[in-house]
């Protein structure tokens, strides 16, 4: 069956319309080595039943292992009312709400979604979300620029303790839209951001300084003087924060003595699955003063002709179905469906739900540190406070640990070897609410198996150790 | 028919400007203008001391419906936008050639003022458009 509506005579028409002789021919600008071909193990088509046995058993190999990565995605508890009232049909089925009369509770729902984020941001007002966390900092530093009205640069700094993910999202997206990010070193005792590494920058002219909360390492920034430097440099302030984070830790809008300027942040953790890294969703908060730079949909509440309260998408004046490639963005969208797991999330969670995963998640992550640090050989690689996750370190090459956990049900973090090369052998784990102490038992009996085991291994083979 | 005082000057994209008595150049849009854009709900205007090429964008005007650039006419260095506007766009839509001005100019050279269009050469621009 065909989902596509046009005939073979509609597109001929279409093409004579425009003076094109075939649908190839509008896409000629391509040049030729860019161009795929075929994708590689994928088969032309498949029927229906073929490709559901073929999924279920690529998904037996999953297997379901015990996970302590997280990275920036997060393994969180999900009561079952989220996703069975998200697939709903009225939820599962809706796109775009730009005609208000057919949309009302669609546009309720992000109205709803926008309170919560903007309050738990401590900000005064929310987009209506964006693809995932990595674009939604593409689109604050786009944002910062054009916000920041004292500044001539697109220069913004962007600490080597932000998700490396991010900075190479956001150096794509932006980088040719004339944006610099230059990265400002961390100090390798703490594995934060200091001060003394702004210094450089005093008498420059920067657009915005980004600040992750907590940092890649898990770490927590000094969110309060850091902040501060920007704000008296003529700088504004992107904070990339964990939502779930937020119920315990100072909110961006609270941040220093002005609080952060735009405040964005990977909105998985509320309630959306792992799922093999997405779809996810992005949140994108910020001041009143800046509402008319913030890229993507708002949805406000107002009155209908009648006076009755109702919901209707706002501010649209500088999207780009109005204003094409002047827009304040063409490469976002809203993620309705993340969206509204997070919302009904956040609604059966309250304040102090989302409390207490955050502590019961800190905890963990304090307990996993604790056992796996009891190993002879490891150590916290940083001094100070951590949210949910912490940088180990050891004397050798971590890969061959993180396999040897692997083959045992255990994934066991982030090896950092590769965008943290400094570190020596060092990677990132994550504890959350869901992980008992016997899974952390279970990591750190593994773990020191497994370190006795590679370390025979290597002294039997000294050639390939060398 | 929209109102186009006689004493002014224009452009085909819709500005109008006044020499004010210390030389400098106010700016604004027309009546035809913010008719077309309906109620304007935000206006941004430049920095004073920002320096501007002729054709330039340099102001936004927002009505419900759409955002629309404003260009600089003629080179020049912002003295100051209408601050006014911030609380009160509205100024724009019932007073454009009075209160609902947007920028105070410094023009790089006079004469590219007189380059532009009179109010009859406005006024013939707006009927060939089909006002």
């Amino acid at each position: 069956m065909a989902f596509i509506p046009h005939t073979p005579a509609d597109v001929r028409e279409m093409l004579a319309a425009i003076g094109v002789s075939s649908i190839e021919q509008l896409f000629e600008e391509i040049p030729p080595a860019l161009r795929v071909g075929t994708l590689r193990g994928v088969p032309s088509q498949l029927s229906e039943m073929e490709i559901g046995r073929l999924m279920s058993e690529r998904a037996r190999t999953d297997g379901r292992p015990l996970c302590f990565i997280g990275a920036g995605a997060y393994e969180h508890h999900i009561p079952a009312a989220v996703w069975a009232l998200t697939t709903r049909g009225e939820f599962y089925s809706a796109y775009t709400p730009y005609q208000a009369e057919a949309s009302q509770g669609t546009l309720q729902l992000i109205y709803e979604y926008q309170t919560m984020i903007a309050s738990l941001t401590g900000m005064e007002v929310s987009n209506a979300s964006l693809y995932d966390g990595a674009s939604a900092v593409a689109e604050a530093s786009l944002m910062a620029v054009r916000a920041n009205r004292k500044s001539k640069s697109q220069r913004i700094l962007v600490p080597a303790t932000v998700h490396p993910h991010y900075r190479k999202v956001a150096a794509a997206a932006a980088s040719n839209q004339g944006l610099r990010f230059e990265e400002v070193p961390y100090c390798t005792q703490q594995g934060a951001t200091i001060g003394g590494a702004l210094a450089r920058y005093e008498n420059q002219d920067i657009a915005a300084l980004l600040i992750q909360q907590p940092n890649f390492f898990g770490r927590l920034e000094d969110v309060d003087a850091l902040t501060d430097w920007a704000h008296a440099h003529g700088a504004l302030v992107i904070a990339a924060v964990n939502p779930i984070s937020l119920a315990v830790l100072k909110p961006p809008g609270e941040w220093g003595s002005r609080g952060a300027d735009i405040a964005v942040g990977e909105g998985q953790p509320l309630g959306v699955p792992l799922s093999s890294g997405g779809p996810y969703f992005g949140f994108l908060t910020t001041r009143m003063e800046h509402v008319r730079q913030m890229p993507g949909r708002i949805v406000g509440r107002t009155l209908d002709l009648a006076g009755r309260p109702g919901f209707t998408l706002t501010l649209q004046a500088r999207e780009q179905h109005i204003r094409r490639a002047r827009a304040t963005s063409n490469i976002c969208t809203n993620q309705g469906l993340l969206v509204t797991a997070a919302t009904i999330y956040m609604s059966l969670m309250g304040p102090e739900g989302l409390e207490r995963v955050a502590s019961a998640s800190h905890a963990r992550a304090r307990e996993l540190v604790s056992a796996l640090t009891r190993i002879g050989g490891v150590r916290l690689a940083f001094e100070g406070p951590y949210f949910h996750e912490a940088v180990l370190c050891c004397d050798r090459p971590v890969a061959p640990l993180l396999e040897a956990l692997a083959s045992r049900g255990i994934l066991g973090g982030l090896d950092l070897s590769e965008d943290y090369p400094e570190l020596g052998g060092a990677w990132l784990v994550c504890a959350t609410e869901t992980k008992t102490s016997e899974d952390i038992d279970r990591y750190a009996t593994a773990l020191g198996e497994v370190m006795r085991e590679v370390t025979l291994a290597s002294r039997e083979r000294p050639a390939t150790a060398a | 028919m929209s109102h186009v005082p006689p004493d002014l000057h224009y452009t085909k994209t819709h500005e109008w400007l006044r020499t004010l008595p210390d030389g400098n150049i106010e700016i604004g849009i027309t009546d035809h203008a913010q008719h077309a854009l309906g109620d304007l709900v935000f206006v941004e205007v430049p920095q004073a001391g920002r320096t501007l090429k002729a054709g330039e964008t340099c102001a936004v005007v927002e009505s419900v419906k759409a955002a629309s650039d404003v260009y600089a006419p003629i080179a020049c260095t912002v003295a100051g936008g209408n601050p006014r506007l911030a609380n009160e766009p509205e100024a724009v839509n019932n007073d454009p050639y009075g209160a609902g001005w947007l920028m105070r100019v410094r023009p790089e050279n006079l004469a590219s003022v007189a380059a532009l269009l009179s109010a009859a050469d406005y006024t013939s621009f707006l009927a060939a458009e089909g006002e």
